[in-house]
C-alpha cells in the first residue's frame, strides 16, 4: 500500500490521546436537547409539542425541503419545551427538550439486513426517514448526497476514514471495534450511489484501523482499503479524491461532478445500524479530549449537553482557555457548555492557558501561507485585500474555494486571523450575489 | 525667413481648422445644469443619497429623476442652491438629521465571551452568538462606525461606546449601513430624548444580562403628554414627530434605557472625551 497524498497542507502535532481507549456507552442524561436544525440545508418544523411523551426513535421534526433530513427523538420520555436553544454552531436554534424518563421504550423498528435486495432509491428512502447526515462535521444530508443528479454516472465511492484534524479518535475507534457495521453501510450506500467500486481511505497512523478494515472488506467485490498520508487536511473530501484517483473537484463543483461520492465512515456505520437493527440516527461516538482529567470515546444520545461530556471524563483538568466542538482546526469555539451534541459534533476539545493565540503582527511576506493552502489560493492578498474592503478582488483570487482548514493560520509566523478575513470576504461575497441575484 | 513665417502660418491656420472641425463634430452634449449641480453639491462622494457619488447625483437631479433636497449631506443650504439652478422651489426645508447610537449598554452588559479576532464589529458579529455580548442589539464597541464615517463626526466615547458630533455629522447614513446590530439610526438634529436600547427580549430576559436595557415595564408610555412613546414589540420607541422633549419618560424609567440630552451637546461631549 503506497502512501498517497495531495500538495499543500501541514504536519500538526497529533495528540491522538485516546487513540486507544475503546468507546464508552454513557448512561443516558436526565435531559436531551434536540436541536431542530442539525444539518446543511433547510431547518426541520417541530412535530411534537410540550407535554407530548415520545420514545426513543420517533421522529420529532421534518421538513418538506430536498436537502434535508429529519430528526428523531434520541431518548424516551416527556417533551419539557420546543423552544432556541443554544447550538454548537453558535446561535440559538429551535430545539425539541426531552426529559428522560428512565426507560428504554423504543418506536418498532424495521431492520432491512440484507440493503442489497432493495432498490437505490428505496435504500435512499429508508437513509433519509433514518435522518442520516454526514457524521464528519458538515452533515450534509446522505440521502441527498447518494442521489446526484439524473444522468451523472458515480464509479466510485469513497469511504473517509482519515481523520486528519488532530485530537479526534472516534472514527478510529468505530473502524477498528465495529468495521461490520461499516461494511453494512457501505454495501447500502454503494447500491444507492450505484457506485461499482470504493475505497476506504484510511491515514497511515492509524495501522489497526487499516487491518480492521481490510479484514472487513476481504473478498468483497470492488473494495479495497488504501493508506493515505498523514497530513492535514488528508480528510477533506476533494483533497482525498485527488489523492486516491488523481481527479480535481473543479471550482464551485462537488465530488459527483468528477463521479465520485464521499462519505465519512462514522456515516457509514451509522447507515449499518439503520439497516441492521433499524435504529434511526439518535446516538454518535464523540471523542472528548485536551485539558480534560480522563480523555475519552464516548457514544452518546444525539441532544446530550457538553456539560454532561466534561462530567464524565472526570471534568476539567486546569483552568480551561477554550472548549471547542470538533477538532482544533476547523471546531467551532464555544461560550455555553449548554450546547448539546449534534450529529455533526465528532469531538469536544479543551484548551487550557497555554495554548492562547498571541495577537498578531504584521505581514512579512513568507509566502508560507501560500505553500500551505491546499487550495492553491494566495491567504495572504485574501486578507489584504479584505482588510482594505475590496471585496471584488478577493473573489476574482477565488475566496470562494477556501475550504476554511486553517493550515494558513497555522502556519503563519506573524499569527494573523487569515480565516476568519477570508470566512468574512465569503459571507460579503455570498450577500453581495444574492444582493444582485434578487 | 519668409519660407518659415508661411509655413507657420499655412499649417497653423490647417490645424486650427482642424481643431475646430473636430470639436464640433465629437462634440459631448453636457447637461450645463449637471456640471452647476455637482459644483453646488459638497464633493465627499459619501454615496448617503444612494448615487455614486456627487456627480451621479448632479446628473439624477438634472435629469429630474431625483428631488433637488436629495442630499442629505448638503441640507438646506445645498437644496436651495439647487434648486435656483433648476429653477423650482425646495417645497419646505427637512429638518437635518444625524446618527444616534442606540444602546447605553458598554460597561453595564454582560459580555458571554472573550473575543479574540480581527478588532472589526462585523467580524465580531460574525462569530459564534451573533457577537461576545450577550445582547444581540449591543454596541459591540469595536469602532466600526468610527472607520467608516467620511466626515470625522464619530468617535469612541470613554465607555466603548460610540458618540457622535452632531455638527460634523451630515447624516450620510454609512454608520448605519455598517453596523452589524443595527444600533445606529438617523434621527432629527433636535431631538434630545432616546429610547438608548433595541433589545426586543422580553423584561427578565433582558434585566439578566443588562443594567440599562428596556424591560418594556411602558412606565414611559403612560407619562408621555403627547403620546410619543409606544412600546413595541418589548421595547420603548420614540415618535420624534410627536415627542416635545419634555423628558416626563426619561424621569419614569426605572432602568434610566431614556435619555436627555443637554441643549448643547457639542461642548460637553468634547470636552468629556479630551
Amino acid at each position: 500500500m503506497s502512501a498517497r497524498t495531495f500538495p499543500g497542507g501541514i504536519h500538526p502535532a497529533y495528540h491522538k490521546l485516546t487513540a486507544g481507549s475503546p468507546i464508552r456507552d454513557l448512561p443516558p442524561p436526565a435531559q436531551v436537547v434536540i436541536p431542530l436544525h442539525q444539518h446543511t440545508g433547510a431547518p426541520c418544523q417541530p412535530l411534537v409539542q410540550k407535554g407530548d411523551t415520545v420514545r426513543k426513535g420517533q421522529k420529532i421534526g421534518d421538513v418538506e425541503a430536498v436537502v434535508a433530513a429529519p430528526v428523531h427523538a434520541s431518548l424516551p420520555g416527556k417533551v419539557v419545551a420546543v423552544e432556541p436553544r443554544p447550538h454548537p454552531a453558535g446561535r440559538d436554534v429551535p430545539a425539541v427538550v426531552v426529559e428522560w424518563d428512565g426507560s428504554d421504550a423504543t418506536v418498532d423498528l424495521e431492520p432491512h439486513p440484507d440493503p442489497h435486495d432493495l432498490e437505490p432509491t428505496r435504500i435512499a428512502e429508508i437513509i433519509r426517514e433514518g435522518g442520516l447526515v454526514g457524521l464528519g462535521g458538515a452533515a450534509f444530508p446522505t440521502a441527498v448526497k447518494v442521489r446526484p443528479p439524473a444522468g451523472t454516472v458515480i464509479d466510485t465511492y469513497i469511504l473517509n476514514g482519515a481523520e486528519c484534524e488532530p485530537f479526534l479518535t472516534a472514527d478510529h475507534r468505530l473502524m477498528v471495534e465495529n468495521p461490520q457495521s461499516i461494511v453494512l453501510g457501505l454495501r447500502a450506500l454503494m447500491k444507492a450511489a450505484g457506485a461499482p467500486r470504493a475505497i476506504v481511505a484510511i491515514e497511515d497512523n492509524k495501522p489497526d484501523a487499516l487491518e480492521a478494515m481490510a479484514a472487513a472488506t476481504r473478498g468483497m467485490p470492488g473494495v479495497s482499503v488504501e493508506a493515505v498520508h498523514t497530513k492535514y487536511p488528508q480528510g477533506s473530501e476533494k483533497h482525498l479524491i485527488k489523492a486516491l484517483l488523481g481527479r480535481e473537484v473543479p471550482s464551485g463543483g462537488l465530488p459527483f461532478h468528477v463521479g465520485v461520492v464521499v462519505s465519512n465512515v462514522g456515516t457509514a456505520a451509522a447507515v449499518g445500524e439503520l439497516f441492521a437493527t433499524g435504529i434511526p440516527l439518535v446516538s454518535r461516538v464523540v471523542t472528548v479530549t485536551g485539558r480534560v482529567r480522563e480523555p475519552a470515546n464516548l457514544r452518546v444520545p444525539i441532544g446530550t449537553p457538553f456539560s454532561v461530556l466534561v462530567e464524565a471524563v472526570g471534568g476539567f483538568n486546569g483552568d480551561p482557555l477554550k472548549v471547542i466542538a470538533g477538532g482544533p482546526m476547523m471546531g467551532v469555539a464555544q461560550y455555553s457548555l449548554e450546547a448539546p451534541v449534534v450529529k455533526g459534533t465528532s469531538g469536544l476539545l479543551v484548551l487550557g492557558p497555554e495554548d492562547r493565540v498571541p495577537e498578531p503582527t504584521s505581514c512579512v511576506r513568507c509566502g508560507r501561507c501560500v505553500e500551505s493552502c491546499p487550495m492553491r489560493l494566495l491567504p495572504l492578498y485574501l486578507e489584504a485585500y479584505y482588510r482594505a474592503g475590496m471585496i471584488e478582488q478577493t473573489e476574482a483570487l477565488h475566496a470562494m474555494d477556501c475550504i476554511e482548514c486553517g493550515c494558513c493560520g497555522w502556519v503563519c509566523p506573524a499569527r494573523r486571523p487569515l480565516v476568519q478575513s477570508i470566512r468574512l470576504a465569503k459571507l460579503e461575497i455570498t450577500a453581495r450575489r444574492r444582493r444582485a441575484a434578487s | 525667413m519668409l519660407e518659415a513665417i508661411l509655413v507657420m502660418a499655412v499649417s497653423g491656420a490647417l490645424f486650427g481648422g482642424l481643431l475646430a472641425y473636430a470639436a464640433r463634430r465629437f462634440a459631448v452634449p453636457v447637461d450645463e445644469r449637471a456640471e452647476a449641480i455637482a459644483g453646488a453639491l459638497p464633493g465627499a462622494n459619501c454615496g448617503g443619497c444612494g448615487y455614486p457619488g456627487c456627480s451621479g447625483l448632479a446628473a439624477a437631479i438634472a435629469a429630474g429623476k431625483a428631488p433637488v433636497d436629495a442630499c442629505p449631506v448638503g441640507g438646506a443650504r445645498v437644496a436651495a442652491a439647487i434648486a435656483s439652478i433648476m429653477g423650482v422651489q425646495v417645497d419646505t426645508a427637512r429638518e437635518r438629521q444625524v446618527a444616534r447610537v442606540f444602546c447605553g449598554g458598554g460597561p453595564r452588559c454582560q459580555d458571554r465571551y472573550a473575543y479574540q479576532g480581527i478588532p472589526d464589529c462585523r467580524a465580531a458579529a460574525a462569530a459564534a452568538g451573533g457577537g461576545y455580548k450577550a445582547c444581540s442589539w449591543a454596541c459591540l464597541g469595536l469602532g466600526t462606525c468610527v472607520r467608516v464615517c467620511p466626515f470625522d463626526a464619530i468617535f469612541m466615547g470613554p465607555e466603548g461606546l460610540p458618540v457622535v458630533d452632531k455638527e460634523k455629522c451630515t447624516g450620510c447614513g454609512k454608520c448605519v449601513a455598517a453596523c452589524p446590530h443595527n444600533c445606529i439610526a438617523l434621527v432629527p438634529v433636535s431631538a434630545r430624548v432616546h429610547v438608548l436600547c433595541r433589545n426586543r427580549d422580553r423584561g427578565p430576559v433582558v434585566r439578566k444580562i443588562c443594567q440599562v436595557g428596556c424591560i418594556a415595564c411602558r412606565a414611559c408610555e403612560r407619562v408621555c403628554p403627547t403620546g410619543a412613546i409606544k412600546v413595541r414589540d418589548n421595547c420603548a420607541e420614540i415618535d420624534y414627530g410627536l415627542c416635545t422633549n419634555c423628558g416626563a419618560c426619561a424621569e419614569k424609567c426605572p432602568v434610566h434605557t431614556i435619555t436627555v440630552e443637554p441643549e448643547e451637546r457639542r461642548e460637553e461631549s468634547v470636552a468629556a472625551a479630551s
